[in-house]
C-alpha cells in the first residue's frame, strides 16, 4: 500500500512541477499517440520536430520548447490534456488536433484562455462558421472542401452518375454533402455505415454493384480505407466500377492497401512531390531523417503550423505577450508553405488549391501518390459567410 | 456502525481530509492544472461510487453505466443548448431522465441474471450511444459544447474552479453518505439479503424484483448527477463519453478500489486515475505496466484495494 | 431476388466469421466458467502471427499453419502463468485481469510491430471472384471463409459430442470435483481447453486479417459481438453460437442492406436517411434486447445440472 501512496505523491509532486518561467517560446501539441490512429500523430509530431530542425529551434531569437500530449483519440482526454498545457505549463501556443471532436472539445478552454490554437487536421464547419475566433487558426482545411474538389474533378472528367459511401458520423457527413454539393451527375444511392465498428462493407459494395451507377465515392481514413479497399478489389469492383475518394488513400495507408489502390484517384491540398522548394526540403529531410518513412499531408500541415508560429514570434521579437500584433501576422500567411502560397480567409481557415492525386509506382518500384492536375485554385470554404470574423 | 481505528479508516480519513485541503493547495502553488484533474477525479468517484452500489451490495452487475453520465450531461448540454441555462431547471431534469432510463431498462434487464443481465445493461447503453450520435441537432457525435455552465441564481458559480471543486466534493461525499445510509437501512439488508440468497428472501415475502429495481434507480439517478457535474466540468458532452469502454472503466475502478466496500469505489477511482496520468507522463506505453498491475492486483489483492489495506490492518 | 441472395451470402458469411471467434469465447466460458476478455487479444495475436510469418516463409498456408501454433502456445503460456489461477473467482475478477491483458498486449503489439499495424497479402488464386450461379460472382475468399467456419464448426461438434476427450470436457462442465476425484487431471484437460479457444481465436483472427485488418485494437469492437453472439445462443452452448453467429451476421447485414428501403416506405426520404443509419447500428444490440427480455438465458440455454 506504501507503493501506492508513493505513486501517488509522486503524482502530485510530478504535477505540481511550477512551469518553467523564463526566456523560451511554450508550445503545446494535442495529438493521438496511442491506439492504432497514434501512426498519424506520430508523423505530426515528426514533421513538427522537422520544421523545428529547419527554424533552428529557436523563433524570435529565443528557444522552442515543445510538450506532446496525447488526447488517445476521446474529446473529453484532449479537452483535458489542452486544459492541463494552458493552466499548467502555460503554453503560448497549441497545435494539433486530428479529429473534430477532440478539436470542438477542446475550443472553448483555448478561446477563453486567449491561447492561440492551430489545428493542423481537424475542420469542422463550425470552426469555420459560426465559431471561428481571432485566436484559432488552420493549416489545414473545411472538411467540405476536399470532397467539393473531388466532385469538380468527377464533372470534368464527364462522370454522369455515383454511389456515395461514408461512416456515419460528423465528417463522414460532411464529405457525402461536400460532393454532393459540387458534383453534377446523378447520385444513385447513398450509405452510412457503422463507425467506428463497422467490419464488413460487403452489403454496401453489393448495393453498389446493383445501383448501376457508374462511380463510386468513398471517405474512409485510416485502417477502414485499407479494409474498404481489400473488400472492393476482392469483389472484383475495380475493373467495373471506377472508385473516387477523399482522405482514403495517402502514404500511411498505402503500405497496407498497396496495389488495390493503384490507379485510386483523390484530392488533396498537398502532394508530396509539388514542385515548391520548402517542400523537395521537408519530403528530402523527412525520409532523411526518419528512414523508412513518408510524410504525409497530417504532416506536411503540422511542418507549416510550426511555419505559422514562427512568423508569427518573429514578428513580435519573441514577445509573445502582443497577441493583437502576432494574431495580424499570422493573418498574412506569411511563411513559405509546402503546399505553395495560400491565404488566409476572414474565419483563418486557408484559400488554397486542391490537387489532383494517384497512385502510381515510382522510381524504385514503390507506391507513392503523385500529383496529376490542379483541380481548382484559390477555393474558399463555403461557411466562411457565417463567420463574424471580417477580414 | 462502531468508528475503530484501523488501516483501512486512517487512509480513508487521510484521502478525504486531502480531497478537502486540495484547493489550498492549489492556491499555495499557484498549480490550477492539479484543481482540473481533481474536480474530474471527483466526479469519476461519484460515478464509481454509484455503481458500486448496485454491484457492491446489490450483486447487479451494470456494464452500461456510462449510459447516465450520458443522460444527465445531455440533459444539461440540451437545455442550455435550448437557452434555459439555470441549474434549477436543469438539474433536475437530468436527475429525473437518468431515474426515468433507470426505471425502464431496469425492469427489463432485471429478468436476466449474471452474464445475461451485463450484457443487456451494454445493449441498452449501446443503444443509448446510437442515439446520441444520431442528434444532429446536437451534434450528433462531434458532440455539443455547452457555452455557459449551470447557472444557481447567484448562489454558487459553477465557473469559479473552487466552488465548483467543492460542489462536486460536497456531491461526493453527499452521495457515499446517502448509498452509507441506504446500504444499513432496512431496504439495504433486504437487497443485500437478496443477493446472497435470493429464493430465502422471496420465501419470507419480499418481492426481489422490485427491491432490485428501486435500488438500481438509485444508482442510475447519483450516476446521473455525476453526468451533470461532468458535462458542467467539460463544458461540453458527447456520444464518445457513452461508449461500452467507459462503462468498462468505472467497472474497472470500483473492482480496484474494491467492490462493496463503502469508500473502495473512491481510492480506486483517485488511484486509477492518478496512475493514468503519472504512468502517461512517463512514457507512452503507460497500459504495459497499468494491464500487468491489474491482473497482480486481482491474483494478489483479493477485494481489490480496500480488501489489501484490510489485510494489512490485520498484520 | 439475386440481390437478395447475394445479402444473405454475405451475412452467412460474415456470422460464420463472428462464429470461428465467438466458438473459443463460448468453450471457455460454458466449460471452465471463465469469461476472458483477452479473447480478443489472442484473436489480434493470430492475424500479427499469421502477418508475421506469412511475410517470412512466403508461403501463406505455412505461414497460417505456424501462426496458429504459435496462439495454441501463446495461449497455453497465458493460462500457465496467470489465468488457471482465476478459475473458480468471481467473474468480476476475471474481467479486470482480462481488460489488463488486454492493456499489455495492445501495447506490446505496438512495441514489437509498431503502431501502423500489417497486411496479411492472399494468394492470387483465393483473390478472384468466383461465378456460384448464373449472374452471381462471388470473392473466393469469401467462399473458403464459410468452408473454413463449417468445417470448424463440424470438428467442434465432433471433438465434443463424440470422443472420450469431449466426453471429459462435458463431465468438467458439469461437476469439476468429481472429475477430478475419479483421477482425471483436470488441470491438464483445462489448460487444453483453453489453447484450444486460443487457437480459434487465433483461426478468428487470421482468417479475416485479408479482409478486414491487423491492427492494435482490432479484437475489442468484435469481441462485444462475440459476446453478443454467445450470450444470444446461451453461454457453453456451441449449438447456440453458431446458430446465433448466423442470426446475427444475417440480421446485420440485411438490415444494413435492406432497412433504409424499408423505411423510405413508412417515413419521408429525409427522415429515413437520418433514422435508417442510427436504427441499423444499434439493430444488433436491439436483437440482444428483445432475445433476452424474452429468453433471460439466451435461445438455447445450456442444459446443466
Amino acid at each position: 500500500m506504501k507503493t501506492a501512496f508513493w505513486l501517488a505523491g509522486a503524482t502530485v509532486l510530478a504535477l505540481a512541477q511550477p512551469a518553467l518561467a523564463g526566456d523560451t517560446i511554450k508550445i503545446g501539441f494535442v495529438s493521438t499517440f496511442s491506439g492504432p490512429t497514434a501512426v498519424i500523430g506520430n508523423d505530426m509530431r515528426n514533421s513538427f520536430e522537422l520544421a523545428l530542425d529547419h527554424i533552428g529551434r529557436k523563433m524570435g531569437g529565443k528557444p522552442v520548447e515543445v510538450i506532446y500530449e496525447d488526447d488517445g483519440q476521446k474529446p473529453d482526454v484532449g479537452k483535458q490534456k489542452t486544459e492541463k498545457l494552458i493552466q499548467s505549463d502555460k503554453v503560448d501556443f497549441i497545435v494539433g488536433y486530428i479529429w473534430s471532436n477532440v478539436l470542438l472539445a477542446s475550443l472553448k478552454t483555448a478561446v477563453d484562455s486567449k491561447t492561440f490554437l492551430i489545428s493542423a487536421n481537424a475542420g469542422p464547419s463550425q470552426l469555420a462558421g459560426e465559431l471561428c475566433s481571432p485566436y484559432v487558426f488552420s493549416t489545414s482545411w473545411q472538411n467540405d472542401q476536399t470532397p467539393q474538389a473531388v466532385g469538380t474533378y468527377m464533372n470534368q472528367k464527364g462522370v454522369k452518375s455515383v454511389f456515395l459511401i461514408g461512416p456515419n458520423y460528423a465528417a463522414g457527413k460532411d464529405m457525402l454533402a461536400g460532393v454532393k454539393s459540387t458534383f453534377k451527375g446523378e447520385v444513385m444511392g447513398e450509405e452510412y455505415t457503422v463507425w467506428p465498428s463497422q467490419l464488413d462493407f460487403s452489403a454496401e459494395l453489393t448495393k453498389a454493384k446493383n445501383s448501376k451507377a457508374e462511380s463510386i465515392f468513398v471517405f474512409y481514413p485510416g485502417a477502414a480505407g485499407v479494409q474498404f479497399l481489400n473488400q472492393y478489389a476482392q469483389a472484383g469492383l475495380k475493373q467495373q466500377i471506377p472508385l473516387y475518394t477523399a482522405f482514403t488513400i495517402d502514404e500511411l495507408s498505402l503500405p497496407l492497401q498497396k496495389e488495390n489502390a493503384l490507379g485510386v484517384p483523390g484530392a488533396q491540398q498537398w502532394v508530396n512531390d509539388l514542385p515548391f522548394p520548402e517542400n523537395k526540403k521537408f519530403v528530402e529531410d523527412y525520409r532523411k531523417k526518419y528512414p523508412g518513412l513518408r510524410p504525409t499531408f497530417y504532416g506536411a500541415q503540422s511542418y507549416d503550423a510550426a511555419q505559422l508560429i514562427n512568423s508569427a514570434v518573429v514578428a513580435v521579437k519573441g514577445d509573445t505577450s502582443k497577441k493583437d500584433e502576432m494574431k495580424a501576422e499570422m493573418q498574412k500567411a506569411n511563411f513559405k508553405s509546402v503546399r505553395g502560397p495560400f491565404k488566409y480567409g476572414n474565419n483563418h481557415i486557408p484559400i488554397q488549391n486542391f490537387y489532383l492525386q494517384d497512385v502510381v509506382k515510382d522510381a524504385d518500384g514503390q507506391l507513392s501518390l503523385k500529383t496529376m492536375a490542379t483541380i481548382v485554385k484559390d477555393d474558399q470554404d463555403r461557411y466562411a459567410s457565417k463567420c463574424p470574423m471580417k477580414k | 456502525m462502531k468508528l475503530q481505528i484501523n488501516v483501512r479508516n486512517v487512509v480513508v480519513a487521510l484521502v478525504a481530509l486531502g480531497l478537502l485541503l486540495l484547493p489550498l493547495y492549489s492556491a499555495a502553488t499557484g498549480n490550477i492544472f492539479i484543481l482540473t484533474l481533481f474536480t474530474r477525479i471527483v466526479i469519476f468517484a461519484l460515478a464509481a461510487a454509484s455503481l458500486n452500489l448496485i454491484m457492491g451490495y446489490g450483486g447487479m452487475m451494470s456494464f452500461g453505466h456510462a449510459a447516465y453520465l450520458g443522460i444527465g450531461g445531455y440533459a444539461v448540454g440540451i437545455l442550455a443548448f435550448e437557452g434555459i441555462g439555470s441549474g434549477f431547471i436543469q438539474w433536475p431534469v437530468a436527475l429525473a431522465a437518468s431515474a426515468l432510463y433507470a426505471l425502464v431498462i431496469g425492469a427489463l434487464s432485471l429478468r436476466t441474471r449474471g452474464v445475461y443481465f451485463i450484457m443487456i445493461t451494454l445493449a441498452f447503453a449501446q443503444m443509448a450511444y446510437y442515439v446520441a450520435s444520431g442528434l444532429s441537432r446536437y451534434g450528433g457525435d462531434d458532440g455539443l459544447t455547452i457555452y455557459r455552465r449551470s447557472t444557481f441564481g447567484g448562489l454558487i458559480d459553477l465557473s469559479n474552479r473552487v466552488q465548483f471543486y467543492y460542489l462536486c466534493l460536497f456531491c461526493l461525499f453527499g452521495g457515499v453518505y446517502l448509498i452509507w445510509r441506504i446500504v444499513n437501512s432496512r431496504f439495504g439488508m433486504v437487497v443485500q439479503g437478496i443477493r446472497s440468497n435470493e429464493q430465502r428472501m422471496q420465501a419470507i415475502g419480499y418481492h426481489a424484483n422490485r427491491y432490485r429495481l428501486v435500488c438500481f434507480v438509485i444508482s442510475g439517478t447519483i450516476c446521473g448527477l455525476a453526468g451533470a457535474l461532468l458535462a458542467n466540468n467539460t463544458d461540453f458532452v458527447s456520444p464518445a463519453g457513452m461508449y461500452w469502454t467507459r462503462s468498462g472503466e468505472l467497472m474497472v475502478m470500483v473492482v480496484f478500489g474494491g467492490m462493496g466496500s463503502l469508500f473502495g469505489p473512491v481510492i480506486g477511482t483517485i488511484l486509477f486515475l492518478l496512475l493514468e496520468e503519472l504512468l502517461s507522463q512517463f512514457t507512452e506505453y503507460w497500459a504495459l505496466v497499468m494491464g500487468p498491475l491489474l491482473l497482480l492486483i486481482v491474483l494478489f489483492a483479493r477485494g481489490g484495494i480496500m480488501g489489501l489495506l484490510g489485510r494489512v490492518g490485520r498484520g | 431476388m439475386l440481390v437478395l441472395i447475394e445479402q444473405s451470402l454475405n451475412g452467412l458469411q460474415f456470422g460464420l466469421l463472428l462464429f470461428l471467434l465467438a466458438a473459443g469465447l463460448t468453450l471457455v466460458f460454458g466449460i471452465m466458467d471463465f469469461v476472458n476478455l483477452a479473447h480478443g487479444s489472442l484473436y489480434m495475436m493470430g492475424a500479427y502471427f499469421a502477418a508475421t510469418f506469412v511475410a517470412w516463409t512466403g508461403s501463406f498456408l505455412l505461414g497460417v499453419v505456424l501462426a496458429l501454433g504459435a496462439t495454441l502456445l501463446l495461449g497455453i503460456a497465458l493460462e500457465f502463468v496467470a489465468l488457471r489461477h482465476l478459475y473458480g473467482r468471481d467473474h468480476l475478477d476475471q474481467v479486470l485481469a482480462t481488460f489488463g491483458l488486454i492493456l499489455f498486449f495492445n501495447d506490446a503489439v505496438r512495441l514489437i510491430w509498431g503502431p501502423a499495424g500489417l497486411v496479411l497479402p492472399l494468394p492470387a488464386w483465393l483473390t478472384v471472384p468466383v461465378q456460384i450461379m448464373p449472374g452471381v460472382f462471388y470473392p473466393a475468399y469469401r467462399l473458403s471463409i464459410i468452408v473454413v467456419a463449417l468445417a470448424v464448426a463440424a470438428m467442434l461438434y465432433v471433438v465434443v459430442m463424440r470422443t472420450r476427450v469431449g466426453m471429459l470436457i462435458r463431465a468438467g462442465a458439469s461437476n469439476r470435483e468429481m472429475i477430478g476425484a475419479l483421477g482425471i487431471n483436470i488441470k491438464l484437460l483445462f489448460t487444453l481447453v483453453f489453447g484450444l479457444g486460443a487457437a480459434l481465436a487465433g483461426l478468428a483472427g487470421l482468417m479475416q486479417a485479408p479482409i478486414l485488418t491487423v491492427q492494435i485494437g482490432m479484437g475489442e469492437n468484435i469481441l462485444i459481438l462475440a459476446f453478443v453472439i454467445i450470450v444470444i445462443g446461451g453461454i457453453g452452448s456451441i449449438r447456440g453460437a453458431f446458430l446465433a453467429a448466423i442470426f446475427v451476421g444475417m440480421i446485420d447485414t440485411l438490415g444494413r442492406a435492406f432497412l433504409p428501403d424499408l423505411l423510405r416506405m413508412v417515413l419521408s426520404s429525409a427522415a429515413a436517411s437520418t433514422a435508417a443509419p442510427a436504427l441499423s447500428s444499434m439493430l444488433i444490440y436491439l436483437l440482444m434486447a428483445i432475445v433476452l427480455v424474452l429468453r433471460p438465458e439466451g435461445l438455447f440455454p445450456a442444459a446443466r445440472r
